[in-house]
């Protein structure tokens, strides 16, 4: 009898375990996922591919990779390539206008970097008299926050103009067309949606660019049947999805033997997955699909003993550090920050009446060895999860605003 | 809640010498019968584990390689013995991986890059793991709200906390001295090449908690959780029992806390997971949800069987996105086999035959049994 009352209070609270425990893994097992690169499960991989691959859209980004961009150069938050362009003439008037921002989240140093530079490039507008305010709404991370944050803003928001970053593509479709309705402005940037209502579309180049750039270096610099690790945060997000399938591509044709996982960017999981990795066999490539936590992996070698592989991380501060303290073959692929800047800059454009980019791609170049100096001068004193390319220099409060947050 | 005494010995009386033995048989049958209990059991299973990886991955062999394995399982195995107290209570700590993030985020912010605040902020760094598992025990025996709530509600308030502190990304590493807790060892060992300083705070805590559990303080827990009404009429105070069950899980989840720090870096996700791989580490090991039994080292060899399961599931290919739902799965099979097989194992029940009536006995000397 006390056994039963035992087993049953056991069975009730492992059940409600069992219900927290799925409830918090809901984010990362939701999508499913092409699994890693033994060949059994290769074939199995390219169908479920389809999903995020489109030999189309690497095509076109292999292409704008070398494309010359309109332009001054020492502004690259203002280019562009040439291509179709939205007239904007019916919004030309004058006064300052309250821009509604629905911004996914802040929670990874990528977004917290372009947030603060945003912040100082509003306040430029501000003082021009362009923008009055800008109501901002975090999503932190959720679908449904988001398209409610949207609904709010058309609602009640008063806005004169719509700024999204989308938190996932397909989920926020309906509620930026929502916007679109109004006949107001929309600018979406960072992650795209599947509608082309928006004014303008503003984003660096892609993931398959960066999956193309980095893979190439990596397979250059790397030998035919050598063994690279690939970590990856999380399966089912498009902009990371991209950059692993071009790279992917891109290692199996120069025989380079490609296995990824998964990390949620927590270092004591790239920390493990590594040393395992070595521990398996010789691992000569690290292949990141964003640099949050490449410390870890380059500390796992460190702690191993073994040699530094070569590899490709992100233009964080802190990978570029530990970058020039080992010396070792990488390079720092760029999912430009500055895009923070454009979406405002659009704003005053079309207040302005003048013409936009109905998709505006913005240049995407990786930082190489010869430029990393450069960078990490400019950048000094910048703390480790502030991006290289964050392109603020120019604007007030540079660089306490930067430093201190 | 009859909650009927295990043994006729509760209203019987007992001579100086207690009716139940502290040991029965020699040292061989102890060891054989104690393996067949879910708490033994984890140790073979993990001899079992270990041999498989070894089978699959020769370089595992290697015994630097075994040791550096060992010093990244410590923080896993700390937390896991921290979450034994509370289960074997009768209760649950939710809230250890949220106070390993903050522990994570104060060294990050407060330590920083000067070695002289490495003092002022260890010292911190307890303060608030005791604090909060003060509140959580408090919470739990004072209020009344059961610790699955309350540890929830502090994990949330915790995470909360950290995202508002960090925004939700990585600071800045402290300084390597600090790290060095976590990262480093002495080095120039013969054989392993290095014995990990997260290896010798592991075996100081867990030569610690067998100590602990071997004290009145472990066999009123163990009692806590077998009978807390047996416990309540011997005149124990259950709720500074209990609370310091809670302010030991916290502070193990603290020294987990600084190894992490050490062995990866700042990060807010450091440490997510933890309170359910200590949950089934410590179910694992044998110990029933709902308290009353178990042994605090088979925890520590719970979370070491978790690890190499998990780490024998990546050396055979399977993805990393199974994790979850294999340490669910595990949960659930191994509440269920516990409950059947300690029933099976009990020791010798009490000779009946030293009954006399009209003495009473402390009801707690009767469940000695739980900490084997």
């Amino acid at each position: 009898m006390r056994i039963t009352h035992r087993a049953v209070k056991g069975a009730l609270a492992s059940a409600a375990t069992v219900v927290l425990l799925a409830g918090c893994s809901t984010d990362s097992i939701e999508e499913p996922v092409e699994s890693s690169g033994d060949d059994a499960s290769q074939e199995a991989g390219s169908e479920e591919q389809s999903e995020f691959f489109s030999q189309e859209d690497l095509d076109t980004q292999d292409e704008q990779r070398s494309a010359t961009f309109e332009g001054d150069e020492a502004e690259p938050w203002l280019q562009y390539i040439d291509g179709e362009m939205t007239d904007t003439s019916e919004y030309a008037s004058d006064g300052a206008k309250k821009v509604c921002f629905a911004n996914a989240s802040i929670s990874n140093p990528w977004r917290q970097t372009g947030f603060i530079t945003m912040q100082q490039q509003l306040e430029v507008l501000q003082d021009d008299g362009v923008i009055s305010e800008m109501e901002v709404r975090d999503a932190q991370d959720t679908d449904e926050t988001q398209i409610a944050d949207i609904d709010y803003f058309i609602n009640e928001g008063n806005c004169d103009a719509f700024v999204i970053s989308p938190n996932s593509t397909a989920a926020m479709t309906p509620a930026v067309e929502r916007a679109c309705e109004t006949g107001k402005p929309v600018i979406v940037f960072d992650r795209g949606v599947e509608t082309d209502c928006a004014t303008t579309f503003i984003h660096p180049i892609g993931g398959y660019a960066w999956g193309l750039d980095t893979a190439e270096f990596l397979s250059e610099n790397l030998e035919e049947g050598d063994r690279v690790i690939a970590l990856r945060i999380l399966p089912g997000v498009d902009v990371l999805e991209t950059r692993w399938a071009a790279a992917e591509q891109v290692f199996e044709e120069n025989g380079i033997e490609a296995e990824d996982f998964f990390t949620e960017a927590d270092p004591t999981r790239i920390k493990q997955i590594v040393t395992d990795a070595i521990n398996q066999g010789d691992v000569a490539g690290i292949w990141m699909d964003a640099g949050d936590g490449a410390v870890a992996a380059i500390e796992a070698f460190e702690d191993a003993g073994v040699d530094y592989p070569v590899m490709t991380g992100e233009d964080e501060m802190s990978f570029l550090r530990k970058w020039e303290e080992t010396g070792m073959t990488a390079l720092a692929p760029v999912y430009s920050n500055f895009q923070w800047r454009t979406p405002l800059l659009a704003v005053e454009k079309i207040f302005a009446g003048e013409e936009v980019p109905s998709e505006w791609v913005l240049p995407q170049t990786p930082i190489t060895e010869d430029e990393r100096q450069e960078f990490l001068e400019a950048n000094e004193g910048m703390p480790d999860g502030h991006y290289a390319k964050f392109g603020g220099e120019d604007l007030p409060g540079f660089p306490d605003a930067w430093m201190d947050r | 809640m009859s909650a009927p005494t295990a043994s006729p010995t509760g209203q019987g009386s007992r001579r100086a010498t207690p009716a139940v033995p502290a040991h029965s048989g020699g040292l061989g049958r102890r060891i054989s019968v104690g393996l067949i209990t879910p708490g033994g059991a984890v140790f073979v299973l993990v001899a079992v584990l270990l041999v498989a990886i070894m089978l699959t991955n020769p370089n595992f062999t290697d015994p630097g390689a075994l040791i550096r394995f060992v010093g990244r399982t410590a923080p896993i195995a700390i937390a896991a013995m921290g979450q034994f107290y509370v289960i074997v209570s009768g209760e649950f700590d939710l809230s250890m991986a949220a106070v390993i993030a903050t522990q994570v985020v104060i060294a990050g912010n407060v330590i920083g890059l000067e070695d002289s605040r490495i003092v002022p902020g260890l010292v911190l760094m307890f303060v608030v793991g005791t604090v909060i598992g003060l509140v959580n025990g408090l919470a739990t025996t004072l209020l009344r709200v059961p610790s699955f709530i309350v540890t929830l509600g502090m994990m949330l308030a915790l995470l909360g906390l950290v995202r508002y502190v960090t925004g939700g990304a990585a600071t800045g590493n402290p300084t390597e001295n600090f790290r060095e807790i976590g990262r480093g060892g002495i080095e120039g060992i013969p054989v392993v090449d290095i014995i990990p300083w997260s290896v010798l705070v592991l075996a100081v805590v867990a030569a610690a908690s067998a100590w602990l559990m071997r004290r009145p303080f472990g066999r009123t827990l163990v009692a806590a959780g077998d009978n807390p009404d047996a416990l309540r009429h011997a005149g124990a105070s259950l709720w500074w029992v209990k609370t310091r069950a809670f302010i030991l899980s916290s502070l193990s989840a603290t020294v987990a806390g600084i190894l992490l720090v050490g062995y990866a870096g700042v990060h807010p996700s450091v440490g997510s997971g933890y309170e359910f791989a200590a949950i089934t580490a410590v179910v694992l090991g044998g110990v029933v949800l709902g308290g009353g039994r178990g042994w605090v080292l088979s925890a520590a060899a719970g979370a070491f069987a978790l690890e190499l399961l998990f780490l024998l599931l990546t050396a055979l290919g399977v993805e990393a996105t199974w994790r979850d739902t294999v340490q669910g799965l595990i949960i659930i099979a191994a509440v269920a086999l516990a409950a059947r097989t300690w029933s099976g194992v009990r020791r010798p029940q009490a000779t009946p035959s030293g009954t006399t009536p009209g003495t009473t006995e402390n009801p707690t000397k009767s469940t000695t049994e739980g900490d084997r």
